[in-house]
């Protein structure tokens, strides 16, 4: 098919239709229109592009309307996405051009070198001492809250000695094995390669498959210390099983960012993830925010059959009984939850909160993690489920 | 296949064969049609996504071929496969009628078209124009999309015995998703992308009343009317046109011409699948059938 020549097809000028008003370069003012689109977040590539000018042209171009659908089937791919096309395509045809060019996530970026948060005065002598002693094996098991700077830096180093496993199911499919039942299908090829003399019984059996596990990582508040260290965390587990691991941060909403953490260099990766996430740092609504991962995601089967790993200190702000109830709904669709507390490893820590008492029937394990060690022991936990 | 020239003409046509579908639906069809791309329908359980493709493929006049998806499928189930035994079989008889065929005879002679099993996909290449449904393909492991994937921008397959079957023009293919799993941004890219979202007031009650022209208006509106007011209950799964539907059957099955308190809560099963969901919506009975 031919480039459309939307000029000639009055673009912009049909009679009793909402003007789009850019009479000279049609195509570049719908080209453009992708590009806003990208620049809103959406995953606008140049072949979607080219897709909507042909959908277009297909149609017929001076009707808003189908404008408005063919852009919508081309360069939307998700029911998040439509909400933003709506907007974009709302400003874009009422003449509104986004202002600079500021792409959303950074192509690149380069870190400053931070200044050391405690080296001033009487603590240095003292704080020295504790680095060298600690390189590895105090600061596996010192609280990440307490950190400098400088031991975060490290203990991200320490990420990557990391090696997680992943918890498997079995498969449905069959694979060719030396022992198990019997594989007709290849037995008879078999034969049927030696013209039909009876040939070798071949055997066959059920392989294995990766189970799913979803992270849900509480981003309010309370949890500021150890968000991003369990984001890390998810971010190495994401690398080894980019497909079958989802990662969901819970506050006052929901937001899904496992495409960011997909990304291998885990400072980008956090970096992208920390840009998607709107409620950092904010309240918590636990049983709210699992109510909408379960009607939107884990129902429909993202929990299904899968380790669910909730990391949150559990101090739920709204309805604790809602929350109980949502626990009870992912218990049923869940192959094993495990609640991450990093409040569970300190001494005196008793699950008094109201939170907490809501989902401990719930729980499969309660684990710390509080520490590299504790994560450890969690990655642990997630394998052998 | 008779052309269809506009998004207009296809609504009209669809609508002949009973689905309703709105001016979007009809829109991107009719893309999916003029450009020869698949579609990628997603959207609640219950809107009509698989009945879209049965409505194309009778509004065209063509045949609907299936492939429903499923954790561990392979091409193997989606493409073609042999038929071993009936392959020994003919060896065996060979043999036994005629010891001096040439062997090269024999050979060609197994791996004849007559032994040859094909699965959707293949039928769907060789017998198109056709509709090709893939259903649910997020049920499907991220090899047998990427498979698919390969066949959807060629619309050829090779068998290595036979040689290369391509289609003579491309089949229509709808995929649906019910999203358990995110389908592949390169499958994604292949296809036009449509959300079905659960029909307005007034076109439920179309839909009811051209479904099942037996309903009576007033029980298809009563109908209609409740369930768009239970959606808005936040159930854990809020019915989809198909529960009305069913419920409307149900309730002309019964033989009752309304919709009150009794009879509602007598036929609820038709419509809520959870048992939370019935307490919630047995409670405000009351305000949901008021008009």
């Amino acid at each position: 098919m031919p480039a459309p020549d939307l000029a000639s097809t009055g673009f912009g000028a049909a009679p009793g239709h909402a003007s789009t008003g850019f009479g000279a370069a049609p195509d570049l003012a719908l080209a453009g229109f992708g590009a806003a689109l990208r620049q809103a977040g959406l995953a606008v590539t140049a072949d979607r592009v080219h897709l909507f000018l042909r959908a277009v042209a297909a149609l017929d171009p001076g009707r808003t309307a189908d404008v408005y659908w063919a852009g919508r089937a081309a360069l939307c791919s998700g029911p998040d996405d439509t909400a933003r096309y709506d907007e974009v395509f709302a400003a874009w045809f009422a003449g509104e051009r986004p202002r600079g060019a500021v792409p959303r996530t950074p192509r690149s970026f380069v870190q400053a070198p931070l200044a050391d948060d405690d080296t001033a005065g009487g603590a240095e002598a003292d704080r020295t001492l504790t680095v060298s002693a600690s390189t590895t094996e105090v600061l596996r098991h010192r609280d990440i809250a307490g950190l400098s700077t400088k031991d975060r830096a490290e203990l991200a180093r320490m990420f990557g000695t990391l090696h997680p496993r992943l918890p498997v199911r079995r498969a449905h499919r069959r694979r060719p094995s030396h022992r198990g039942e019997i594989d007709p299908r290849r037995t008879l090829r078999a034969q049927l390669r030696q013209v039909g003399e009876p040939a070798r019984v071949q055997y066959r059996r059920r392989g294995v498959r990766p189970r799913r596990v979803v992270f849900l990582i509480d981003v309010s508040g309370s949890m500021r210390p150890y968000a991003d260290n369990l984001l890390r965390l998810a971010h190495t587990l994401v690398q080894r099983a980019p497909r079958t691991v989802e990662v969901f941060t819970i506050g006052t909403r929901l937001t899904r960012v496992t495409p960011a953490l997909r990304r291998r260099d885990a400072e980008f990766a956090l970096r992208s993830a920390g840009d998607v996430v709107p409620d950092w740092s904010g309240g918590t609504r636990l049983g709210e925010v699992l109510k909408v991962f379960l009607d939107r995601w884990g129902q429909r089967g993202t929990a299904r059959r899968a380790v669910v790993v909730v990391c949150s200190d559990g101090w739920e702000r709204g309805d604790a009984a809602l929350l109980g109830a949502q626990m009870a709904r992912l218990a049923a669709l869940a192959y094993r939850v495990i609640w991450l507390n990093p409040h569970r490893g300190k001494p005196g820590y008793a699950p008094v909160q109201s939170g907490i008492v809501a989902v401990l029937p719930y729980l499969d394990d309660l684990v710390a993690g509080h520490s590299l060690a504790g994560f450890t022991e969690l990655l642990e936990a997630v394998a052998d489920a | 296949m008779a052309a269809v020239g506009s998004a207009g003409e296809l609504g009209e046509r669809l609508r002949a064969t009973g689905y309703l579908a709105g001016d979007g639906l009809a829109t991107v069809g009719y893309l999916a049609l003029a450009l020869k791309r698949p579609l990628l329908l997603e959207g609640e359980p219950g809107t009509g996504k698989t009945s879209l493709a049965a409505a194309i493929a009778e509004a065209l006049g063509l045949e609907l071929i299936r492939l429903q998806c499923y954790e561990g499928i392979d091409a193997s189930q989606a493409l073609y496969d042999w038929d071993f035994p009936r392959q020994i079989l003919h060896l065996r008889t060979v043999e036994a009628t005629s010891s001096d065929a040439a062997v090269e005879e024999v050979e060609k002679s197994l791996f004849d078209e007559r032994f040859l099993l094909s699965r959707p996909v293949l039928r769907a290449l060789r017998e198109s124009p056709a509709v090709l449904l893939v259903d649910e393909i997020d049920r499907a492991d991220d090899e047998f999309e990427a498979f698919l994937l390969e066949v959807l921008s060629t619309y050829e397959v090779t068998i290595p015995e036979l040689g290369t079957v391509t289609a003579e023009v491309p089949p229509i293919v709808v995929l649906t998703s019910n999203r358990t799993r995110e389908v592949h941004d390169a499958l994604k890219r292949r296809c036009l992308y449509h959300w079905i979202d659960h029909p307005g007031l007034a076109r439920e009650i179309e839909i009811v009343r051209t479904r099942l022209p037996e309903v009576s208006t007033r029980l298809a509106e009563q109908v209609a009317r409740s369930v768009q007011r239970i959606r808005e209950l936040d159930l854990l799964k809020p019915p989809g046109v198909a529960e009305t539907l069913d419920w409307a059957r149900a309730l002309d099955a019964l033989g009752t011409g309304v919709l009150d308190v009794e009879t509602a809560a007598a036929t609820l099963g038709a419509v809520l699948k959870y048992r939370e969901d019935t307490d919630r919506v047995r409670e405000s009975l009351d305000r949901l059938l008021a008009s």
